[in-house]
């Protein structure tokens, strides 16, 4: 799950990280207030959505951008009217870009330098890391791929947290003034913690400051959550702004599915992660542009395929089903079954293609064929993405 | 031979009183697996499946000599039923539960990398030695008793993969799920080495998919250490960055972790790729002919 720049903010406060003093503002006159609360001669405001590179991102039909320094109320308000109810894009929100519904009113710093880093669980070594860089500001995938030796990491245990050794070596390392050390330790270890406390699968600074003063703080932060642990940060989870999320997908959670919503016209239902997302491959390796990822799961019953059906139906892109079921716990007749009562109260207005294979096959057939529904059935993978290629294209 | 499991392996199952751990208990037994008893705190003595039912994993390893373990605990407690195992000393523990918090795991690797025990998952199928030996939750009438060995990170995925390779006359020797999570306890290199040592694996065939660089390190270690011939498949080609597709561990992140970038390391390992889903036993089939 991901939440905004002020949620993380607000998180990161609590966590005793050293953040700015900002207000959050959903029109222009809230931002020229929040400009005056503030009484720093300069504040930054910044769209939040959910996706980065905001400072680069333009609104679409004008040379305004995602962050921009105010230095009165005036601009702030300016500022504010040029972003909010307009549509931001960024190298992140693609061409069709993402509806600005808040902006951040942040007070300013005198910046010495910027930095970069980021907590996330690192794969290979089995732990949470904690990366760091000099290259503060920047793309750090592209500094990642061009200068690897200038990223600088460190694995901590997360019920030990990150040593104050390591946080001095990084301090070191990224060049801070010995004076800063001990802030920079506090601030490290601080941002560790936070990250295991909350269950975050990604907490980035970029960039993370230096001020004039010697101290460090946190001038953009960006977190997503572990959806695994959510069960137990009720507070975190109330963060969700379902604005930012696609409404089917909101939906197809509810129900129980796995659904992630695509440009192309051939709708995908599958069970099984990993079928699903081979799925989508065959359907394109035979020409076919897929919809939609949807895995249904080992157990899914009349009502969750029914659901699934609807939700694929409700993308109006959607010019042909394809049904790919292995059963192996999950029963083809289990499926079929579905199948023919969905096919009776959603009412398909597209050509389905079902192909079964697995647990009760032949029965799974059967009851197809009985119904007398409208459905293409399929032998294997290959003859299913090409009869549903072909029904898209009809 | 084979690795991991086979007919003298003595199985017990954590959640054994919950309504899936038994519905799979009876599936194992079913396929012929030595299941030997169970587990559920507070209801030692009960009777499943024909089965005891102990307190404690150490208790029941002491009354059953089990030396496996199949966990469906729910998520919230896996990662200690996890611990449990392998504090009492279980050999292999194979975790199918889906949904542990990634920080729960991330606690319990350094546990398990310290000790005797091999983790396989969490949230995988499970791991099958056809006419043999099943943990797991895979239909075991799709397995033949063979010579090519199979791991994944993807449950159906595998199923199909084993029906195209049972369907071509290639049997399989072991079938392993690694488990579709970010931190999972057996790599594709653990099972490479042992599929790599076991004299009765041919061949070997492995379905990874987009996130994380498993592939990758997969395919540094078969160029350098695996001698049999191998064909790979990757999910994901079509996914879109930023997105988790279905598994926790599937998701592209950073320009990182994409299909093209897995095929091309694979590729330059010699392992044959196969280029749809359709082609996987027919990808094992050709990287066999182009050896002989």
């Amino acid at each position: 799950m991901k939440i905004h720049e002020f949620q993380a903010k607000d998180l990161l406060r609590t966590a005793g990280v050293p953040v700015l003093a900002g207000r959050v503002a959903r029109t222009p006159d809230e931002a020229a207030e929040a400009f005056t609360a503030l009484g720093t001669p300069v504040c930054a405001v910044k769209a939040q959505i959910h996706a980065g590179g905001r400072g680069k991102g333009k609104v679409q039909g004008s040379e305004q951008r995602g962050v921009e320094l105010a230095k009165s109320v005036d601009d702030a308000r300016r500022i504010a009217a040029g972003l909010l109810g307009k549509t931001l894009v960024t190298i992140q929100t693609g061409p069709e870009g993402q509806v600005v519904r808040q902006v951040f009113v942040e007070s300013g710093c005198a910046i010495d330098r910027e930095l970069y880093c980021a907590v996330l669980v690192d794969r290979r070594v089995g732990s949470p890391v904690l990366i760091a860089s000099t290259a503060g500001g920047m793309d750090i995938e592209e500094v990642a791929a061009k200068t690897p030796e200038l990223i600088l990491s460190e694995p901590f245990d997360p019920d030990r947290g990150l040593g104050g050794w390591q946080a001095r070596l990084l301090a070191s390392k990224l060049g801070l003034p010995t004076a800063s050390w001990r802030h920079a330790e506090t601030f490290f270890k601080k941002l560790c913690a936070a990250f295991v406390n909350l269950d975050a699968s990604l907490l980035e600074v970029n960039p993370l400051v230096l001020t004039k003063d010697g101290t460090l703080v946190a001038l953009d932060a960006k977190m997503t959550f572990d959806d695994n642990a959510l069960f137990r940060h009720k507070d975190v989870a109330a963060l969700r702004d379902e604005a930012e999320e696609e409404p089917a997908e909101i939906r197809a959670a509810a129900a129980g599915l796995s659904y992630v919503k695509l440009n192309g016209t051939i709708g995908c239902l599958v069970n099984g992660a990993g079928l699903a997302m081979s799925t989508m491959d065959l359907v394109k390796y035979h020409g076919g542009e897929p919809a939609n990822f949807l895995d249904v799961g080992g157990g899914a019953d009349v009502n969750q395929v029914t659901e699934a059906f609807r939700i694929i139906l409700s993308d109006t892109n959607v010019k042909a089903i394809l049904v790919n079921i292995f059963g192996g716990i999950m029963r083809c007749t289990t499926i079929a079954t579905a199948l023919v009562e969905a096919s009776k109260t959603v009412g398909f207005t597209v050509p389905l293609v079902v192909r079964l294979e697995g647990t009760e096959v032949e029965e799974g057939k059967k009851i197809l064929a009985a119904s007398g529904a409208k459905i293409i059935t399929a032998d294997g993978l290959t003859d299913a993405a090409k009869k549903v290629v072909a029904a898209s294209k009809a | 031979m084979s690795i991991l499991v086979n007919r003298d392996t003595r199985v017990i199952c954590q959640g054994i009183t919950g309504k899936v751990g038994e519905f799979h208990t009876r599936g194992c037994l079913d396929y012929g697996t030595r299941m030997v008893g169970g587990v559920t705190p507070g209801k030692g003595g009960e009777t499943v499946a024909g089965l005891p039912v102990f307190n404690t994993v150490a208790e029941a390893r002491d009354v059953t000599g089990a030396n496996a373990t199949m966990i469906f605990v729910p998520p919230a407690f896996a990662a200690d039923a996890i611990l449990e195992a392998v504090g009492a000393g279980i050999e292999l523990v194979i975790a199918i539960t889906e949904g542990i918090p990634v920080m729960d795991m991330a606690r319990v690797m350094p546990v398990v990398q310290a000790s005797k025990s091999r983790l396989i998952g969490p949230n995988c199928p499970g791991v099958i030695t056809p006419g043999e030996c099943k943990i797991g939750i895979m239909p075991g009438y799709i397995h033949t008793p063979g010579h090519v060995g199979v791991m994944s990170r993807s449950g159906t995925l595998t199923y199909e993969a084993v029906w195209q390779l049972t369907q071509l006359g290639h049997g399989q020797s072991t079938c392993v799920g690694l488990g579709g999570d970010p931190l999972v306890g057996s790599s594709f290199i653990d099972i490479l080495e042992l599929f790599q040592n076991d004299p009765d694996t041919h061949a070997i065939l492995m379905m990874g998919e987009i996130g994380g660089s498993a592939e990758e390190e997969a395919a540094a270690y078969v160029k350098a250490h695996v001698t049999k011939p191998c064909a790979a498949f990757i999910a994901g080609r079509t996914a879109p960055p930023g997105k988790r597709m279905g598994h926790a561990g599937a998701i592209i992140s950073g320009g990182k972790g994409t299909a093209e970038a897995k095929l091309a390391a694979l590729a330059d390992a010699g392992i044959e790729i196969a280029e749809s889903p359709a082609d996987m036993g027919a990808a094992l089939v050709r990287a066999i002919k182009r050896r002989s």
